[in-house]
């Protein structure tokens, strides 16, 4: 098709028009007739047992339908919340999951848990019956920090010392013989600090009970409704899934929040039922800093062993990581597998050995926040590998090129085997656009001024494309991770391509047209993609670990592959020609060496009028399906690089300049990657300067609204200048590696470094906000500034 | 219950409404305009911002009670997808918005500042008059682009 709209092509977006004129169609935007509004009661305490709920005056209070608790939930046996990946302790014990009740069952364990839902006519009235519940609670002790977790009290009965895992990877013995060699050990400790996705849309759910047919309908704000259905179907038992239909409308927005089952969305759905009415809740923004399952919230000592020329040896990484107090529905995995396999960063490192402890701590659920683990991972790679250079008195990007690997396939000692990459062409082009090595002439400038300047690299590598099924399947994944495609072809040549995965920001309406119009050789506006309706699609995994492309484009891919096979068949008929003789080229079938063709409209007419060829020859029709389950994980890479200038006399950290140069091997829609590139690293300079999930010592949450959590806005962040290299991956037929998660995956490292370059040491922890920054430049003497 | 009369994108709407609606709750739950969004509830996000009386407020923390007599524009009241105003074309064609939550906000602040501003905009400029509106997805370097096409288009307007 014409470059205009094919791959590679910066089409304009199909889905703008409807949000632009405000006619996108979010859950709270849905209203369906009869509707009733839940208002959820929440703990106001961190740990407590739940001596006696009393609900018999908020019943009677103006406009209650119902109030439901724990007990109601048990009566009908709905199911808890599930953690869908089991991970095995060292001694090979499975981990120790407690109990998640969607509505509290004699115990709340976090701010914010849920103890009772109100069903009402109006929300407020809902909101004001609340006020009638009587809750007498037995205040426990808070369990906050991750350090002094084990002396409890139990969280859960089934975790006595609140461990729920203590987990490894790698070869112990091989990583100590190698440390005994070392001439230089490099050590860290860091602070991952926990975040808040804060996807603008708040969640919502509206359940809707049809008494006729048996069939519940859940309206929710979804990154992956075929799963929800799954869970809420087969785990926590509301209706089997025919008898279930999920939609996750327009989602504003989820960066990995909306990936999971929550409490909310199972209690309308059930709900409705109960009250015969449809439900809806909408979180206001403190529920949704409350309940949302936050991110990162790691503690980490590493230790890097190098030899005399700067050559690493091996890698040992201890962390704590803090999964809150019940096990969110992906928690388990994003400490371990999605975090340790990439230790091994960009560089050839022999040996390597991790330990993972999982805490429950009295604080919400912490699950997978854009990255999910590889910006831990890269945090903790990036920052020892910057140390280390610094240690060596070496130069940062000629310590990180020597490293690098250089030669593909490459197995790394922590689970990953690197398909393709090319680590030095994007230093190389960083380096330049970065104008690095004029660098010293700007810090010499803004020393004149007064003026503390620094400069931070990031290269990073992500595990994309997730996942291989048989293989996370044998790391304790509960699910299969492929994607789903059915290409429809209509008797007029327009095309509906029904996807399991699912776009909330991403421009799927877009990039998936793009293909099919570039493989088709139709108008991209001939295209329509269908997605969040498991009505209508039939199954799919969803959107989150940058697989959209990788797996959902690539289950689309091979859905045409079939679609144009048949089109071959359909066209020898109608061309009276024999099959093998038909090409497919521009949208044409034509007959090798012919002036003989039909357009690929007409074949799909020829398709559905079958006047053409009989029964017992063909099928009629134009329609494919393909599952796609990847063979390997991708592999996207690149290098950031950011320059900060710092005042000493503020601690204020502007950043003055951000070269990102990433490695995505093809590229649909260049302005759509960019565009995911750009909010990446303002959410990863979100984490590095501004933002921070704090609790109190009675888990009391202290940043639970856009007045005490500090939210990236336009005036905190620079232009971006934006550079690709390309090594096609060589596991999916797009050669796509995935783009979603790879600016807030690489950025957090590079402001650290860039910021400890300029005051001169290595103890600053995120978020460098003015104050953290000030006191590390008093810390470390004054001499700096005075330079 | 308390009754409030006021034009919504041209129209005269009256209503009988609980004194404590908000002007967003009155938008998107009593005229269905739904291209209002509510964000975060404290004026922080901006997500619902419309002009009254041709400036710009954020609808969250506005009871509709007190725009009675007002003249209210929403997201919906500027343009349509067969005739964009030049700000949500400039949106569009910089790629200025992802998910689409905080777009209908973004457009009514930018229309907004081009009013107090004019319409050639430096960065600097627009990033400090964006302080009240949150995007999450973009990391608004192409919003910046969009707001300054747009303000330039506006003039041609």
């Amino acid at each position: 098709m014409s470059s205009t709209t094919g791959i590679g092509a910066s089409v304009l977006r199909k889905e703008d028009i409807r949000f632009i004129t405000g006619k996108g169609q979010y859950t709270d935007d849905v209203n369906r007739q009869g509707q009733a509004h839940a208002y959820f009661l929440r703990s106001p305490h961190a740990h407590a047992t739940i001596k006696k709920l009393d609900i018999s005056a908020a019943k009677k209070a103006p406009g209650v339908l119902d109030v439901l608790t724990g007990d109601d939930l048990a009566h009908d046996k709905v199911g808890g919340l599930i953690c869908g990946w089991m991970i095995h302790n060292k001694d090979g014990s499975p981990m120790k999951a407690g109990a998640h009740p969607a509505l509290a069952q004699g115990k709340v364990r976090y701010v914010g848990d849920h103890v009772a839902v109100i069903i009402a006519e109006t929300y407020s009235q809902a909101k004001d019956a609340a006020e009638k519940i009587v809750v007498d609670y037995g205040v426990l002790p808070a369990v906050v920090d991750m350090n002094t977790a084990s002396k409890g009290p139990a969280i859960h009965d089934v975790a006595s010392d609140n461990v729920v895992y203590d987990w490894h990877l790698g070869d112990k013995a091989a990583t100590e013989a190698a440390f005994k060699n070392a001439k230089h050990v490099t050590k860290i400790d860091l602070v991952n600090n926990r975040l808040i996705p804060n996807a603008m849309e708040p969640r919502a759910a509206v359940g809707d009970y049809d008494a006729g047919t048996e069939v519940f309908t859940l309206y929710t704000t979804s990154q992956n409704p075929h799963v929800a259905r799954l869970v809420l179907s087969a785990f926590i038992g509301i209706a089997p899934e025919h008898k279930l239909r999920v939609i996750a409308p327009d989602v504003g927005g989820g960066f990995g929040s909306k990936i999971f089952i929550y409490a909310e969305e199972t209690v309308c759905v059930w709900a409705s039922k109960r009250v015969g009415r449809p439900v809806k809740w909408t979180a206001d923004r403190t529920e949704a800093f409350l309940s949302d399952a936050h991110g990162r919230d790691h503690i980490t000592h590493a230790e890097l062993a190098l030899d005399d020329k700067g050559k690493i040896l091996a890698f040992r990484v201890k962390t704590k990581a803090n999964l809150g107090a019940y096990l969110s529905t992906f928690s388990s995995c994003v400490p371990t597998y999605l975090y340790a396999p990439l230790l091994s960063g960009q560089y050839d490192i022999p040996a390597i050995y991790v330990e993972v402890e999982g805490i429950y701590t009295t604080t919400a659920p912490v699950d997978a926040y854009r990255g999910a683990g590889r910006p831990e991972a890269t945090f903790v790679v990036e920052r020892v590998m910057e140390v280390a250079a610094r240690e060596l008195g070496m130069d940062p990007a000629t310590f990180r090129r020597k490293n690098f690997v250089k030669s593909f396939p490459h197995q790394t000692p922590v689970i990953m085997c690197y398909d393709t990459g090319n680590y030095t062409a994007s230093l190389d082009l960083a380096l330049e656009m970065a104008d690095y090595k004029n660098f010293g002439k700007r810090k010499k400038e803004s020393a004149k001024n007064g003026k503390l300047r620094g400069i931070g690299f990031s290269a990073y590598i992500e595990a994309c494309g997730i996942a291989p099924s048989a293989a996370v399947g044998s790391l304790g994944a509960g699910v299969g991770l492929w994607e789903s495609a059915e290409v429809r072809v209509n008797p007029v040549g327009t095309v509906e391509v029904l996807t399991g995965s699912h776009s909330h920001g991403q421009g799927h309406e877009t990039t998936f047209a793009q293909l099919v119009s570039d493989r088709l050789g139709i108008d991209i506006n001939s295209v329509a993609i269908v997605h969040g309706d498991t009505d209508k699609v039939q199954f799919g995994m969803g959107t989150y670990g940058s697989r959209s492309g990788s797996v959902g484009m690539s289950a689309i891919s091979k859905a045409l592959d079939k679609v144009i096979a048949k089109g071959k068949k359909v066209a020898s008929y109608a061309l009276e020609a024999s099959e093998k003789d038909i090409e497919f080229k521009d949208g044409r079938f034509s007959v090798a060496g012919t002036d003989k063709s039909l357009a690929f409209g007409e074949v799909a007419l020829q398709a559905y009028i079958a006047h053409k060829f009989t029964g017992a020859e063909l099928e009629p029709g134009l329609k494919e399906g393909a599952f796609y389950d990847p063979t390997n994980f991708t592999f996207p890479s690149g290098v950031h690089i950011c320059e900060v200038e710092i005042d000493p006399d503020t601690g204020v950290t502007s950043i003055e300049k951000w070269t990102a140069v990433d490695d995505f091997g093809n590229v649909i829609n260049p302005m759509i990657v960019e565009g995911q590139v750009h909010g990446g690293i303002a959410q990863g300079i979100g984490q590095a300067l501004m933002e921070g999930a704090h609790y109190d010592k009675d888990g009391q949450l202290v940043t639970a609204s856009y007045m005490d959590y500090t939210m990236p806005r336009a005036d905190n962040l620079p232009s971006f200048q934006i550079g690709m290299t390309n090594t096609p991956c060589t596991t999916n037929p797009l050669g796509l590696k995935g783009c979603g998660e790879a600016g807030a995956i690489a950025s957090p490292p590079a402001v650290i470094n860039a910021i400890t370059d300029a005051i001169g040491h290595e103890n600053i922890a995120m978020p460098a906000t003015p104050q953290a920054v000030w006191m590390a430049i008093q810390a470390s003497g004054s001499k700096i500034a005075a330079e | 219950m308390a009754s409030v009369t006021m034009i919504v994108n041209g129209k005269e709407v009256t209503a009988n409404v609980d004194p404590r609606t908000l002007l967003a709750q009155f938008l998107r739950e009593h005229l269905h305009l739904t291209g209002t969004h509510v964000g975060c509830d404290t004026s922080q996000c901006g997500a619902c911002v419309v002009h009254v009386d041709g400036r710009s407020i954020k609808s969250c923390t506005t009871l509709a009670v007190a725009c009675d007599g007002a003249s209210v524009t929403t997201i919906e009241g500027i343009g349509t997808p067969d005739h964009l105003h030049p700000m949500q074309a400039a949106f569009r064609e910089n790629h200025g918005l992802q998910c689409g939550f905080c777009t209908p906000g973004m457009i009514m602040s930018a229309i907004d500042i081009v009013n107090r501003k004019g319409h050639q905009l430096d960065e600097h400029t627009i990033r400090e008059e964006l302080e009240g509106n949150i995007c999450r997805c973009t990391g608004y370097h192409n919003i910046v682009k969009a707001v300054a096409a747009g303000a330039q288009a506006m003039a041609g307007k």
